[in-house]
């Protein structure tokens, strides 16, 4: 899938070769269903612009596809552009363009957990994604994550880096008053994994974890419903049989050293750190969970898109910018660099590189290739919130009947989103949910209750 | 004699220090067996795990990094990554902040509490369940209710170093000689000036006993609650490094957070000492 439709391709059929006609081949269709994610720049944001507008211009001119097609194919692309370019000012058009409307708030606080997770996040302050946006944004490391909460209830930060359950639960009133927030960026998916202290190197068969303790980063985590996904699976209660534990996740290796934990799934850096130092080896990573599952999300309350919406658009477009930039896998080296000082996330360079770049030891003598350790995605796909809202019923962090689909789509903002990302020359998905699969569980979005229902572990509510 | 005795003391800390440090050496040498690993693996993980090297760091390891601190303690590196000059500075700040707070309300309160037997009996319920509330617990309540972060850690130290000030406050001034009182009875000085003349130098000595025992408490309380709040100060730089568990950069941490509150007690035994008299 490309980028962007390029109106200047004049090979491009006109009704393009697949079902939703966005791809040139049911092929390719095929392809960008499988990997449904949008792709890094490829060029300078500038060039994308004048690309987008030129592209916008072309299409008022010729309304007709087919004649836009016939007159490109006789004057050939660039004298189109030179034709256009001639009584339309496109360099004016993409400067008014590119910086839409100005940031009613131009210094902004991010508050972020130092973990891999809050890489665009981070990345984009040293790396100036947030500068090109027209913002002055100070990253602000904050100590754990019901701090980060409220901290941003308390308005000390504008937005922040949560665990993509948590703007659900704040706009729900889980564990504190109920403020509707939102989330316009998914941050990474995948990157996380399930560390096992080395005393338990022979015991790789779940079902034989029984009365091990482990440790979770906080109680809306996809960390908690992903690890009590995987136990349930195997045939262990979460709630009965093992003891799971909210502990931050710098106490983890200590707790893990310490004897305390039997092990924990925690986000990265974390676990690369518990192998570095010797303490615990992987035992899987999340992705073999999940493939492609959410982790942090880019969160903000409602009331700021409403105060300041340019602010906040801007602030989307850096992080989309920015995410995009680090989901390609020749910059994850020099991001492990800008995000390894002790002003960011404070961590050897060494770990952050393995984490990123996927080439890790995992702890047992091996060393392992995965590119897809973690990756960069930042589409808040709606599917992935009813996803969580499910596992808060089935674990009963939910009590009663839930509306999914509502609750879903007040607070991952995908149809914003994708507005931002179209008019920053990206080609986002058409749909806000999609179906995926958990553990080769396929997972139907339309029909949450059912999923609940299906599972024979859970809580009774 | 004195002398003598002094320096045989100094002597035998010296000797308690080198023994310590020796000691400590010793435990955390690198067992230099390094465990059977292909070097690319070796590569890719810690030194811990490559060469049998303890997770605690020597002397020498926390010597060197003290150095590299001690030659730019005001370097600024962005809002997370500040000098340990700047983040003491903010720490004493804060504590200093919280504290005169809590000597403005907690010095009147006492002597009022103190001059009137029925409102200390009344009031000290109230104060024997406050006074024993841990910094932590205050802090989720704090950050909900004032909904600003550096204002809550204000509120905390203020909350936890009222109260030892308080009680001491009250018992110095209750407790003040009933015949010195009557004597200022007797030559009719005013209510206003038998409280400035009379019971305030002799309550004094037990007032500044409460400052001090306070000062140290709010020393506690800044480190615990800049962990939670994070940002800046001493007890940030501890929670930042014990992020990238850096025992090395903790152990500082703790030795200067022992040197301030030191040095801290130290000024507040100096002045009870001025005010103290012989009787």
């Amino acid at each position: 899938m490309s980028i962007f439709d390029d109106p200047f391709d004049a090979d491009s059929r006109v009704n393009a070769g697949c079902i939703c006609g966005q791809h040139r081949s049911p092929a390719e269709h095929e392809h960008a269903m499988s990997a449904l994610r949008c792709e890094p720049v490829v060029e300078s944001q500038e060039k994308r612009y004048e690309n987008v507008v030129a592209s916008a211009v072309l299409r008022a001119v010729f309304p007709e596809a087919t004649t836009r097609r016939a007159f490109l194919k006789t004057v050939g692309a660039a004298t189109a552009l030179a034709a256009v370019s001639q009584f339309f000012p496109l360099k004016t058009a993409t400067e008014a363009f590119a910086e839409a409307g100005t940031p009613e708030k131009k210094d902004l606080k991010v508050g972020f957990i130092p973990i891999t997770c809050a890489t665009p996040i981070i990345m984009a302050a040293p790396l100036g994604f947030y500068a090109k946006a027209g913002l002055n944004v100070e990253v602000v490391k904050t100590a754990g994550w019901a701090v980060i909460r409220d901290k941003t209830i308390n308005k000390e930060y504008d937005a922040a880096h949560m665990l993509a359950p948590m703007p659900i639960a704040i706009s729900l009133g889980l564990g504190a008053q109920p403020i509707p927030f939102t989330v316009p960026a998914i941050e990474n998916i995948n990157g996380q994994g399930i560390v096992l202290s080395m005393k338990h190197k022979d015991k790789r068969d779940p079902k034989d974890w029984k009365g091990l303790k482990f440790a979770i980063p906080f109680d809306y985590s996809m960390h908690n419903y992903l690890l009590r996904y995987y136990l349930a699976e195997h045939g262990i209660d979460p709630d009965t049989d093992v003891q799971l534990r909210s502990v931050p996740p710098p106490e983890m290796v200590a707790n893990l050293r310490a004897d305390n934990i039997d092990g924990f799934l925690a986000p990265d850096n974390i676990c690369q750190r518990a192998i570095y130092d010797g303490v615990g080896f992987l035992h899987i990573l999340s992705k073999e969970i999940w493939d492609g599952h959410p982790c942090c999300s880019f969160a903000a309350s409602r009331e700021f898109i409403t105060s300041a919406p340019n602010s906040f658009a801007a602030l989307t477009r850096a992080i989309v910018d920015a995410t995009a930039y680090a989901s390609k896998a020749e910059n994850r080296k020099q991001i492990a660099e800008a995000i390894a000082p002790a002003n960011y996330i404070n961590a050897p360079v060494t770990v952050l590189e393995q984490v990123l770049t996927g080439t890790y030891a995992d702890g047992l003598g091996g060393v392992k290739t995965d590119p897809k350790r973690v990756d960069f995605d930042p589409f808040p796909w709606q599917s992935f919130a009813v996803w969580m809202l499910t596992q808060m019923k089935r674990w009963g962090q939910i009590k009663g009947d839930v509306d999914y689909k509502a609750v879903a789509e007040q607070i991952y903002l995908a149809t914003d989103t994708r507005k931002v990302m179209i008019e920053m020359g990206l080609t986002p998905p058409k749909d806000s949910y999609k179906s995926f699969s958990v553990m080769g569980k396929s997972f139907d979005p339309t029909k949450p209750d059912d999923y609940v229902a299906s599972f024979k572990i859970k809580k009774a509510s | 004699m004195i002398a003598s005795l002094r320096l045989r003391a100094a002597v035998v800390s010296i000797v308690l220090l080198a023994v310590f440090l020796g000691a400590w050496h010793l435990a955390t040498r690198s067992t230099g067996t390094a465990a059977n690993m292909s070097p690319e693996y070796a590569k890719l993980m810690g030194m811990t795990a490559t060469q049998g090297k303890s997770a605690m760091p020597g002397p020498l390891d926390v010597g060197a990094k003290l150095w590299e601190h001690l030659r730019r303690p005001f370097y600024d590196n962005g809002p997370n990554d500040k000098g340990l000059g700047i983040q003491l500075a903010f720490s004493l700040g804060r504590v200093m902040l919280g504290y005169l707070i809590a000597v403005a309300i907690a010095i009147p309160l006492g002597f009022l509490i103190g001059m009137s037997p029925l409102m200390s009996k009344a009031l000290d319920p109230f104060i024997q369940i406050l006074k024993p509330i841990s910094p932590l617990a205050w802090m989720p309540l704090a950050l909900y209710t004032i909904k600003d972060s550096s204002l809550s850690a204000i509120f905390v130290i203020f909350i936890c170093s009222v109260w030892p000030m308080l009680i001491n406050t009250a018992f110095g001034v209750a407790s003040v000689r009933k015949e010195w009182i009557n004597v200022a009875r007797t030559l009719e000085v005013g209510n206003f000036r038998r409280a400035f003349t009379v019971i305030l130098p002799a309550a004094a000595p037990t007032i500044l006993t409460g400052m001090r025992i306070s000062i140290g408490i709010a020393w506690l309380v800044i480190v615990a609650a800049e962990m939670l709040v994070g940002g800046t100060g001493i007890g940030y730089f501890v929670w930042n490094e014990w992020n990238n568990l850096s025992i090395t950069n903790v152990i500082i941490a703790i030795l200067l957070i022992g040197l301030v509150g030191m040095v801290l007690d130290q000024i507040l035994a100096r002045v009870s000492r001025l005010v103290t008299f012989p009787e």
